[in-house]
């Protein structure tokens, strides 16, 4: 019953598959202008047409997602995706959807069933485009979250001292990944001193001063001691301002005074180590 | 129930915790490690967690009741191995374990209690 | 995504139950920190299962809000309840053996956390955390 409301179209196009084929390819491959290699297209298309009219056929009706169309509805988030991770914008890549509206319109014509076909092929447009905006968001995401990590990098300043110098803006969110990248960078090498150096913060609002806190209470428990370097006077006044107890934990006032805390405290004999590395 | 081992190592103790906690296992521990104490002589009790996933408050409190018990036997405890995770958790849940010795691993926590460096 | 059940009848399901939430919470894709912060949460909430409420069930789902995944962990008894949830809630209240963070503790662990609770009922303790 569900394959009436297409008439004979559906047969018509499963006749005329090649010349529609290649119709439809004509007009997809004018829109890309040749960012794709028409071998590649060819395929896309081919497969996507074949299980659209395979669907029609088996009374996938006018529901996408309605069990014929599986087939469909994978090739479309795979093609979709594709197209957003290339580059391509939402009007090209919804474009190939929609053309093949007019290729049936050029090689079997519009006779009773087409507008049924029809609107099956903007729902399908509709999918493309929802995939694609999906795709986009995966995109930007991840960069932001290389662009996190480009920013918080963790140095191994001298055998077991590790230093974490933060810069910029410190949100709730950035502060939380990088105070995990620290305790465990402190796992991997071994370092039982970390340095957080904040010369390079701008502003610290009491969020960000609990992560501090909390960080640094971690690390203790994992048997590390933490030092905070480069408080500048305005973070110094807000910190005081808000009411947050720093409690014992070590301050100085500059990166190399940290990192002169830190190694007398791990007992390095300075003599000794050269002599070992013959410097 | 499975009972944790708890080797002698010269004047110390090494319980290496290697199973999922249940709580009676957890209790058992606390009992056998004070005897151990005391039958043993031993001046230090190192509590290696670097296989738990998680530490919540039981344990947790495990934790903080065996470093009380072998101070007053006159034995140091330190915990070694704490994950990143367990222990940002452990921040977030609220437990400090204030007074608690901590190291990296076992062997910064054998250097921590016979006191060299 | 169907709701994967666990009794809580005794000390070994404390430990299933953090199995279980952790299975699920890999399957979510939730980090590292988060898993761990979610199964400490469940422990806590399923030890108080067992003693407070007598024993009972937790119930693990994956859950989808509009952009990101998460997990979802009901737990369910027919003990006497909870009188006073806003006590039971503050730190260093215990009626039992703990350190009194059990509950106080699990809720700082979770991104929601809700308590329905009655004397004929028991209690019902739904918490989600959601990836980042």
């Amino acid at each position: 019953m569900a394959a009436e409301i297409f008439g004979n179209v559906v047969e018509r196009c499963r006749a005329e598959e090649e010349s529609l084929l290649g119709r439809w390819r004509e007009i997809v491959a004018e829109s890309l202008r040749g960012r794709m290699t028409g071998a590649e297209l060819d395929k896309e298309l081919r497969d996507l047409l074949d299980a659209l009219l395979s669907a029609l056929a088996t009374g996938g009706g006018t529901d996408l997602n309605a069990e014929p169309y599986a087939e469909v509805r994978a090739l479309l988030v795979e093609l979709s995706r594709n197209r957003a991770h290339q580059g391509f914008s939402p009007r090209e890549t919804a474009v190939g959807v929609y053309a093949l509206k007019r290729a049936i319109r050029d090689t079997v014509g519009a006779e009773a069933g087409f507008a049924a076909l029809s609107d099956v092929i903007d729902e399908l447009g509709l999918l493309t485009f929802e995939i694609y905006t999906k795709a986009r968001e995966e995109v930007i995401t991840n960069q932001a979250e290389q662009l996190l990590e480009l920013a918080t990098p963790v140095v191994k300043l001298w055998h077991g001292v590790v230093a974490l110098p933060l810069v910029g803006t410190l949100d709730s969110a950035r502060a939380q990944v990088v105070m995990e990248k620290l305790l465990q960078t402190l796992v991997d090498t071994g370092s039982e001193h970390a340095i957080i150096d904040i010369t390079g913060v701008s502003a610290v609002d009491t969020q960000v001063a609990q992560h501090l806190l909390k960080t640094i209470v971690a690390a203790r428990l994992m048997g590390a001691d933490c030092i905070i370097s480069g408080i500048r006077p305005q973070i110094a006044q807000t910190i005081v301002a808000l009411g947050i107890e720093f409690g014992d934990i070590a301050t100085k006032a500059t990166l190399a005074d940290a990192l002169m805390l830190a190694i007398s405290r791990s007992g390095v004999d300075f003599g000794t180590e050269m002599a070992k590395r013959g410097l | 129930m499975e009972r944790i081992p708890i080797l002698k190592i010269g004047d110390l103790l090494l319980v290496s915790i290697q199973v999922d906690l249940q709580d009676q296992t957890v209790m058992a521990l606390e009992e056998d490690l004070a005897q151990k104490i005391v039958s043993s002589g031993a001046r230090g009790v190192i509590i290696d967690i670097t296989a738990l996933d998680i530490v919540d408050s039981f344990i947790g409190r495990m934790l903080a009741t065996i470093a009380s018990i072998s101070r007053v036997l006159d034995a140091e405890t330190v915990v070694v191995g704490m994950r990143p995770a367990v222990a940002i958790t452990l921040v977030e849940l609220g437990l400090s374990l204030d007074g608690i010795k901590t190291a990296l691993d076992v062997e910064r926590g054998m250097r921590l209690l016979s006191g060299r460096r | 995504m169907t709701a994967q059940e666990q009794a809580i009848a005794g000390d070994a399901d404390v430990v299933r139950v953090r199995q279980l939430v952790r299975t699920v919470a890999v399957a979510a894709r939730l980090s590292l920190v988060d898993q761990t912060k979610l199964v400490t949460a469940a422990s806590e909430l399923a030890r108080n299962t067992l003693i407070h409420g007598g024993g009972g069930s937790a119930s693990v789902e994956q859950v989808t809000s509009a952009v990101k995944p998460g997990v979802r962990v009901v737990f369910r008894d027919k003990g006497p309840g909870i009188a006073d949830i806003a006590l039971a809630l503050t730190d260093g209240y215990t009626s039992g053996s703990g350190m009194g963070l059990g509950l106080g503790g699990a809720k700082r662990l979770v991104d929601q956390f809700d308590i329905v609770s009655d004397p004929a009922e028991g209690t019902t303790i739904t918490v989600v955390k959601w990836a980042r």
